[in-house]
Formats: C-alpha cells, sequence, structure tokens
C-alpha cells in the first residue's frame, strides 16, 4: 500500500504522475473560482459594520491561510529532504517558495486595501500583521540563500534549515491576535465552535479557500516539472523526453 | 443577489477602489504567476535542447578542437 508513496522519490515517478493529475487540478480550480468569485461578489450580504468591504475578505483570508499552509509544506519537505536524503523532497521545498511569496504578498496588500476603509489605516505594527511581513522575508530570505550557493546540494540543505528555524513564526502568526492586543480580529472559523459567519458568507469563504488550495497544487506541479527537468538533465529519461519532443 | 444595477456593482456603496484594486492585484498576480510556471517547463525544454546539442557536438569534435573545460557552468 505505501509503494505508492515511495514512488514520489523518483522523479522520473513524480514528473509522470504530476503529467497525470495537472488537467484534473487545472479545470477543478477554474470551477472553483469561477463558483466562489461568484458567490462572494454577487450573492452573499453586506457586513452591518463595513459594508461591502466585507467582500475583500474572500481573497485576503485565502491567501493568508495559503500562505501559512505552503511555508508548513515548504519546512517539512525541506527537513524530510535533509535528514533523508530525499532529493524530490527538496524539489518539492524549492518549488513551493515563490508561490508562498506570493500568497504572503498578496494577504499583505489585500490586508492593507482592507484595512483603509474599514479602520481608516494601510498599516499597524501590530502582531499579526508584522509577523505576517516576516514570513514574507522568510521566504524572500529562503530563496535569496538558496541561489547564493553553487552547489545545489549546499544549497538544499542550507534552505531547508532556514525554513525549519523560521517555521516557528507560523503559530505566532495564528496566535498572535489572542496573546496580544491587535487591530486584527479573532478567528471566525473554529474546529471547535459553530461559526459566528452568515451563511453565504461562509459558503463563498470556504469555496475560495478550496479554490485557492487547489490553485496551489496546480501550480506547484507545474513549477516541480520544470525543476526536475533541470536537476534531472543528465538522466536517460529527460533527454529521450527531451530530443523526442523537439524532433516531433 | 445583493446589487440591482450593474452601476451599484461597480461602485460597492463607496467602496468600490479598494475593493476592485485588491482583486485586480490578486487575480493578476495569480493568474500570471500560473502562465509563467506553466511556460517554465517548456523553456526548460528549450534551454536543455540547446544543451544536449552542445554536448553532442563536444563529444563528436576531437578533444584538441573543443574548448578546455570548466569555461561554462
Amino acid at each position: 500500500m505505501w509503494t505508492w508513496f515511495f514512488q514520489l522519490a523518483s522523479p522520473k515517478w513524480f514528473y509522470q504522475f504530476a503529467d497525470k493529475l495537472l488537467p484534473w487540478f487545472r479545470w477543478i480550480t477554474l470551477v472553483l473560482f469561477l463558483v466562489g468569485l461568484t458567490l462572494g461578489l454577487l450573492f452573499s450580504p453586506l457586513d452591518y459594520q463595513q459594508g461591502n468591504t466585507v467582500r475583500i475578505m474572500y481573497i485576503h483570508v485565502p491567501a493568508a491561510f495559503l500562505s501559512m499552509f505552503v511555508y508548513v509544506v515548504m519546512a517539512i519537505s525541506g527537513g524530510i529532504g535533509f535528514i533523508w536524503r530525499i532529493k524530490m523532497a527538496h524539489v518539492v521545498s524549492v518549488s513551493c517558495a515563490p508561490i508562498g511569496a506570493i500568497f504572503t504578498f498578496l494577504a499583505l496588500i489585500t490586508g492593507s486595501l482592507w484595512g483603509k476603509p474599514t479602520w481608516g489605516t494601510y498599516w499597524e505594527w501590530d502582531a499579526r500583521m508584522t509577523s505576517e511581513l516576516i514570513l514574507l522575508f522568510l521566504y524572500l530570505g529562503f530563496m535569496a540563500l538558496h541561489n547564493a550557493f553553487d552547489d545545489r546540494k549546499t544549497a538544499d540543505r542550507a534552505a531547508a534549515i532556514l525554513a525549519l528555524v523560521g517555521i516557528v513564526n507560523i503559530p505566532i502568526i495564528h496566535f498572535s491576535v489572542y496573546w496580544w492586543n491587535s487591530l486584527h480580529q479573532g478567528a471566525t472559523i473554529s474546529k471547535f465552535e459553530k461559526p459566528s459567519m452568515d451563511a453565504d458568507m461562509l459558503k463563498a469563504l470556504l469555496t475560495m479557500i478550496v479554490a485557492f488550495q487547489m490553485y496551489f497544487f496546480t501550480v506547484l506541479l507545474q513549477r516541480i516539472k520544470a525543476e526536475i527537468l533541470q536537476r534531472e538533465k543528465l538522466s536517460g529519461w529527460v533527454k529521450s523526453r527531451v530530443t523526442n519532443l523537439s524532433s516531433n | 443577489m445583493y446589487f440591482n444595477t450593474i452601476n451599484e456593482f461597480i461602485e460597492m456603496g463607496g467602496h468600490g477602489f479598494y475593493i476592485w484594486l485588491s482583486y485586480a492585484i490578486v487575480l493578476g498576480l495569480m493568474g500570471f504567476y500560473y502562465i509563467f510556471s506553466k511556460r517554465l517547463t517548456k523553456k526548460q525544454e528549450q534551454a536543455l535542447t540547446k544543451f544536449y546539442r552542445r554536448m553532442n557536438s563536444r563529444n563528436e569534435t576531437s578533444v584538441s578542437e573543443q574548448p578546455p573545460l570548466g569555461e561554462e557552468k
């Protein structure tokens, strides 16, 4: 039963696996975005305090959630690559970084644009916003550190350590609204209580979160494919694949 | 639906600028990265085709004609 999991460690197998899954991920992502955007922009109510600006929630919350999710994936896969020396794990880790940075940037900028009409300010140095900004620096630092080495194996290992050290930031971001007085609100969706949000709003929000999640998998697999081709360029299967493509 | 006219939809109760700018940046950047990452594979294949061609021509020419190793990354 576990053989398929170990097969993922083979770049060739992973590449073919990615090729098979990508069409599904692409279509599911597109459909979810269309449904989610329709629900969020047209079929969800105004907030009694914020009015229409609450609609920014449908892109801000998914971006913020994914920014943390992707970092955890990046750190865990980096750790797996470091401990068990599985190069595919490093491929996943390195491929996560630019996508995670984009989500973090989007979370920050949509949060900023949401804050101005709602609270009158584009930015506050409160705990959650500051720690999310630090998350962006961690992503950029990861990419810069990886690029700084000529030897790819050393680059992978050093970057993995940075990712693991930075993981403490994730619970800080998550719990910051409880630990410190914050401009930011607390969590509305909790495992333990019924959500306090309107049902139509919740539908739109959950749809958009899953849409962003599927987008992440789509873009990650595309990125991994290119990374595999580059890293495995001296192997027979890549050579025959590329030369067969150019002769077609 | 919570909007009666298209103008209401665009205006968003006065907050249209912030809302539409946010959506434009998010969808624009994510759309761009989707296309960019999709093209990466193709670009990589093109780069590798050139790489293999140079490797092959290096193997076919005699040793004295080849440039010294270590010149290219």
